[in-house]
């Protein structure tokens, strides 16, 4: 290309490129770095000690573990549907398949909240179904099941929605030279399509473990957030706020954000080329 | 006969790729499925190794029905047109696939490997990626690969089409070259008829889902079942309404027996060869001689010149006339 073009092209586009910038900082900036920067502030206000005690109590202790095990559990169910969605997508056609493209979206549509009621709607301990499970000394609702169900299903689109692309770039003729030379479906799915879409089925899985441990609104109504049993770290910061405990709301949200960074970097190098 | 396909029918939708179609394919041989697209040859390889299955039909191979047998039990080596190179593995691995499958021991897998490389010129390859390989190199790999398995037949979808010119040519000879060492009972889909006269023993032509004509690359040139064969196989053109292939047409500069009168419309000197094309009577025709009949005769456009169809005695010399010879 010539150099004479590529200068013109730089200079006409000068000012429009600057507004734009100045307009997309200032955005993010009164949405996301000024709140954020002000809870570090806060956070850190008093220096470390009170952070690392906060930290350190039995209910904030506990809240993390029930996040860990909630997000655990949400993430191998959503690895391992995603995974069989999207091959049940891109590799076969069958009735319905317009359907199950669209479901699989629902979540991004429908607020957790409705999710969070409507599973309350048909676990409940007053439902026909909840008293069923109850009798087999199986609770869903305001227990971690019901949880789990619940941040599931928030990220239902997550793994399927990376996976499916690359499995329809990457085709199927390896995998049917795999099956010319002998290999039974789950050797080529194993030695072929596994490795194939690695990349962008970790990127998947960053996505949808950021996303679990976030969630709030679903988890809040499923868990009926009983302090000290069924109370994630979301709903720890929100109630540690609302009873005057700031510096523990802060200190749990500064966590959050970090591990949510760190998945998101994390996302950012296994991120597959195609999406980047 | 190593493969039979009997009265095989697939639809895909309501388009019919294959129609009752019959084919025996010999042991041993090099056998070209030549058509247009669309006329269902690679559909029929596919159906013959177990990628595709037939509505109707049965497929035997090597003398076991094969119609309901999975494609990984079928023993077949199949080369796809876009390599399908196994793009995580280095090159010797993916030689290595089909061995490692059957659980064959190391030492063997390693030394079958290094064998096979070394029959298509891949040795200092061996640790590279497919990405790092040329479109050339790549299918050689598919086909090392394909044959690591010691295949009853090898099939080939469209083997060099993905391929340049100049490498498809190369590949081609050495496809065949490669037969000769072998020997492995080989079917490969081209719709270049080119091709399929310089590699295979023997063709067999298919469009619109049927199979139109089958013999050796001379009796499909030479005694074309139909129209469409004849076409296909090589350029033809047509005097008094009757198909004819243009080195088949005689010209003079003076009236002979059987001979009508033509202007030349236009003259190209392709190399060697010269294309001369002619107007007759409305109809338009055209003759492929030689660059040394060209000059003899001295033909120019808006010349007038004498044609007619040279004997079906072949090869085709000159005839009476000094003056008058044909291609």
């Amino acid at each position: 290309m010539a150099s004479a073009t590529a200068y013109a092209g730089t200079r006409r586009g000068f000012p429009v490129r600057w507004v734009l910038r100045l307009l997309v900082l200032a955005y993010l900036s009164l949405l996301l770095v000024v709140p954020v920067g002000y809870v570090l502030f806060r956070t850190f206000q008093h220096g470390l000690t009170p952070v690392l005690d906060s930290l350190t109590t039995a209910s904030t202790v506990h809240a993390f573990q029930i996040t860990g095990v909630v997000a655990f559990y949400a993430v191998i169910a959503n690895t391992v549907f995603g995974v069989a969605a999207a091959l049940l997508l891109v590799r076969h056609s069958f009735r319905g398949k317009r359907v199950l493209n669209a479901l699989i979206d629902l979540p991004i549509a429908v607020s957790p909240v409705v999710v969070g009621l409507a599973l309350v709607l048909v676990y409940g301990r007053l439902t026909g179904v909840g008293k069923a499970l109850a009798h087999l000394g199986i609770s869903i609702i305001f227990s971690i099941p019901g949880m789990v169900m619940a941040t599931i299903f928030v990220c239902i689109p997550l793994v399927v929605r990376a996976v499916a692309p690359v499995l329809e770039e990457i085709g199927d003729d390896q995998e049917q030279a795999a099956a010319t030379l002998g290999a039974g479906p789950l050797q080529t799915f194993l030695r072929i399509t596994l490795p194939s879409i690695r990349g962008a089925l970790a990127y998947g899985v960053v996505l949808a473990l950021a996303r679990s441990l976030g969630e709030y609104g679903a988890v809040s109504v499923v868990s009926g957030r009983l302090v000290g049993r069924t109370q994630t770290v979301t709903l720890l910061v929100q109630e540690r706020y609302q009873n005057f405990d700031q510096q523990t709301a802060y200190a749990c949200a500064v966590l959050l954000v970090l591990v949510a960074v760190i998945a998101l970097l994390i996302s950012r190098v296994l991120r597959p080329k195609e999406l980047r | 006969m190593s493969i039979i396909v009997r009265d095989v029918s697939k639809k895909f939708g309501d388009f019919a790729a294959l129609d009752d179609v019959s084919v025996e394919i010999p042991t041993g041989s090099l056998t070209a499925l030549l058509g247009p697209s669309g006329g269902g040859k690679s559909t029929l390889l596919r159906v013959i190794a177990g990628l595709e299955s037939p509505d109707a039909g049965e497929v035997e191979i090597e003398g076991r029905d094969a119609t309901g047998m999975p494609a990984q039990d079928r023993g077949v080596g199949f080369v796809f047109q876009h390599y399908a190179a196994f793009k995580h593995l280095s090159v010797a691995r993916n030689v290595a696939f089909g061995l490692e499958i059957r659980k064959r021991p190391k030492a063997e897998i390693k030394a079958k490997v290094a064998e096979l490389l070394e029959l298509v010129h891949l040795e200092q390859f061996a640790h590279r990626y497919p990405a790092q390989l040329s479109g050339g190199q790549r299918q050689r790999m598919a086909l090392a690969r394909a044959l690591a398995v010691e295949p009853a037949v090898l099939l080939l979808d469209e083997p060099f089409g993905a391929l340049d010119a100049q490498v498809r040519k190369e590949l081609r000879a050495w496809l065949r070259r490669l037969h000769d060492q072998v020997h492995v009972t080989t079917v490969f889909v081209t719709h270049d008829q080119e091709e399929a006269m310089e590699v295979a023993d023997s063709i067999v032509v298919m469009a619109g889902g049927q199979v139109r004509q089958v013999g050796t690359p001379d009796e499909l040139y030479d005694e074309p079942a139909d129209d469409f064969v004849m076409s296909f196989l090589g350029p033809v053109t047509r005097l008094h309404g009757e198909l004819v292939r243009p080195h088949d047409i005689e010209l003079f500069t003076e009236p002979h027996t059987e001979t009508s009168a033509a202007t030349v419309v236009r003259v190209t000197r392709l190399g060697f060869e010269v294309r001369v094309d002619l107007e007759r009577d409305g109809e338009e025709l055209w003759a492929q001689v030689t660059r040394g009949t060209c000059e003899q005769l001295g033909i120019v456009e808006g010349r007038t010149l004498f044609v007619r169809r040279s004997a079906p005695a072949r090869p085709v010399l000159a005839t009476a006339s000094g003056s008058a010879v044909a291609g």
